[in-house]
């Protein structure tokens, strides 16, 4: 049972943020139906700015708040310089510009910061808890923690403010957004700017428990990914759910399976989700117009 | 010029004499090696672009079955002692038997669920074939025997250089034929509209299932090549990365025209070889090229060229 728990709180740890990643998706997705392959970059962002902005002097809470910034700034120019340009494009060609992007972050990344693996001290010790025999790390409940108040605050500034609302209605029907008023372009820019700022929280907060790297970005991203469309693409507590299931899946699978193909767990899920339910646990059904 | 570019046959009759002729203006072996791998990559980026460029399916896992083709050669040649044919076949069917398996369930998805379906079918091949070490070697790759067809070893870059050549020329026949076929005008009506190519009557599944097994063949064939003429095979060759050069070569020469998918590989593989700025930037660039090339020329190189410069008949 001891180790039962043990996989378990490691699975609720990473799912944790791959459900932060999954809400960057799910935000972007309802703005611009798009899916932005570069919301692992800001994860990767998140960790590495961190870890040489407190190289170099600043404080690190200081650190953390510009490493979050920065990715702000970096999901808005991906908007404007990458996205708003080539409107028009097909669905392949937005995917591939947004791959493009996260390659760029990912090779700018390795050449203004370095190639190495980076720590980040964790927030409050690394003193234990022990809970049905298991060991909880503080740096996880900081983890739920925040990922909890997060899910609140989502739910509502979605729910109660009107710039939620406005998302929302533009999520719904970009058309009638825009003709009682509301102007989609910010609605876009504001859901990568949000994006940006809840992976590059989740890149701080893993980074004590996972080294930071300039190519973290890719699984953690890829994974993410899953996680909303096993949530249902779009839905914010689908997000999270989806979330905690591949994290405790991939915990589950790499404790009692094989550690090995701990990484392929996310991507088998994902397959057999595609296949028999690509809704999601809380997706809408699509329903196509000719 | 113009009638000869805007015919199949004079584009193919162009290609031969490129390759007939390149090697003239090869100084040493070294532009040798950077046109065979020019080679390897067009033939995968030809079959790409057959459901990419034409069908309008995207893939991002191609490197997955360019990796079965190469490791299905490395394993049964090196450990099993199998003739290089007979493994090249076994590469071919393995790939294509995946492909067919998974292709009606995954090509019933579009857009986004399409890439990540792709993606992850891609990925598991490639964490499998990093993570079987007892066969594959794992991350530190593994050797493999030297090609010989019939009784001949082909070694040395002329005769590598004649065989990946030739089966590009292959290749490439085979694939203006397929585009100008029946089935070619049918992958056309799904790229346009699939509902209303169904309408119409074309059985838009099989259609789709058929040109995703024929890339996903043609992937293999041309992994088979590379674990021969590299003779050091890695997972590399298989992962994320590399399926997303494919599809950056593709779009880059631009979709739906086979020469722009040689023209796309060609400058993407030699790039890198020549300018060190492409090898220290690599991401860099490759990100660039990505992007910019759908903002500025969504079409492609060749057709946004073809169109330029010879009106609109690309």
């Amino acid at each position: 049972m001891t180790e039962f728990f043990q996989f378990l709180f490691s699975g609720l740890t990473v799912g944790a943020i791959y459900a932060l990643i999954a809400l960057g998706f799910s935000l972007i997705y309802n703005a611009s139906h798009l899916i932005n392959f570069a919301q692992g970059e800001f994860v990767m962002i998140g960790g590495m700015a961190t870890v040489f902005f407190a190289a170099a002097g600043i404080e690190l809470p200081l650190a953390a708040v510009l490493a979050v910034l920065l990715a702000v700034v970096v999901a808005v120019a991906i908007e404007r310089l990458g996205i708003a340009p080539a409107k028009g494009t097909s669905a392949v060609g937005l995917i591939i510009i947004t791959i493009g992007a996260a390659i760029l972050i990912r090779g700018l990344a390795g050449i203004v910061w370095d190639r190495n693996f980076h720590s980040l001290p964790p927030i409050s010790g690394e003193e234990p808890l022990v809970i049905m025999g298991a060991t909880l790390l503080p740096q996880s409940l900081w983890i739920f923690g925040v990922t909890a108040v997060i899910a609140l605050l989502l739910w509502f500034f979605f729910a109660k403010t009107l710039w939620g609302k406005a998302m929302m209605a533009t999520a719904y029907n970009p058309l009638a957004a825009q003709l009682v008023g509301i102007d989609t372009r910010k609605v876009v820019l504001v859901s990568f700017a949000l994006a940006g700022a809840l992976g590059a929280l989740a890149g701080v907060l893993i980074t004590p428990l996972a080294p930071t790297h300039f190519q973290v970005g890719v699984m953690l991203g890829l994974k993410g990914f899953a996680a909303a469309i096993v949530g249902g693409l779009g839905s914010g507590l689908g997000a999270i759910v989806g979330g905690l299931v591949i994290g405790i899946a991939e915990a589950m699978a790499a404790g009692y399976l094989s550690s090995a193909y701990k990484d392929a767990v996310a991507f088998v899920i994902i397959l057999l989700f595609l296949v028999l339910w690509p809704s999601g646990l809380f997706g809408l059904r699509g329903i196509e117009r000719v | 010029m113009r009638r000869l570019l805007g015919s199949h046959h004079g584009g193919l009759v162009l290609l031969v004499l490129a390759i007939l002729l390149m090697p003239l203006g090869f100084p040493n072996s070294f532009y040798f090696d950077v046109a065979i791998n020019v080679g390897i990559a067009a033939i995968v980026c030809i079959g790409l672009n057959l459901l990419i460029g034409y069908a309008g399916q995207i893939s991002l896992g191609h490197a997955g079955f360019f990796g079965i083709g190469a490791y299905a050669s490395a394993i049964l040649t090196s450990t099993h002692g199998w003739p290089p044919l007979l493994a090249l076949l076994a590469g071919i069917l393995l790939s294509g038997g995946i492909a067919f398996a998974v292709a009606r369930p995954i090509l019933a998805l579009k857009g986004h669920y399409l890439a990540m379906a792709t993606l992850g079918l891609g990925i598991i091949i490639s964490i499998v074939l990093s993570q079987e070490v007892a066969l594959t070697g794992g991350p530190d790759g593994m050797p493999v025997d030297p090609l010989t067809l019939f009784g001949f070893e082909i070694s040395g870059t002329w005769s590598w250089y004649w065989l990946v050549g030739g089966t590009l020329v292959l290749v490439t026949w085979l694939a203006l034929n397929l585009v100008d076929s029946p089935i070619g005008r049918a992958l056309r009506a799904v790229h346009s509209s699939e509902i209303a190519a169904r309408v119409c009557g074309v059985d838009t599944t099989a259609y789709k299932v058929l040109v995703f097994v024929v890339s996903a063949v043609i992937a293999s064939l041309a992994g088979s090549l590379f674990a021969h003429f590299s003779g050091w095979l890695t997972p590399d060759e298989a992962d994320f990365l590399r399926s997303i050069q494919f599809v950056t070569m593709v779009v880059l020469g631009g979709m739906a025209s086979t020469f722009g998918a040689i023209v796309g590989a060609a400058l993407l593989t030699a790039l890198p070889q020549f300018l060190t700025v492409f090898q220290n930037y690599e991401h860099v660039m490759l990100g660039l090229v990505m992007v910019l090339t759908m903002i500025f020329m969504p079409r492609g190189l060749v057709p946004t060229l073809a169109l330029r410069f010879f009106g609109d008949r690309s």
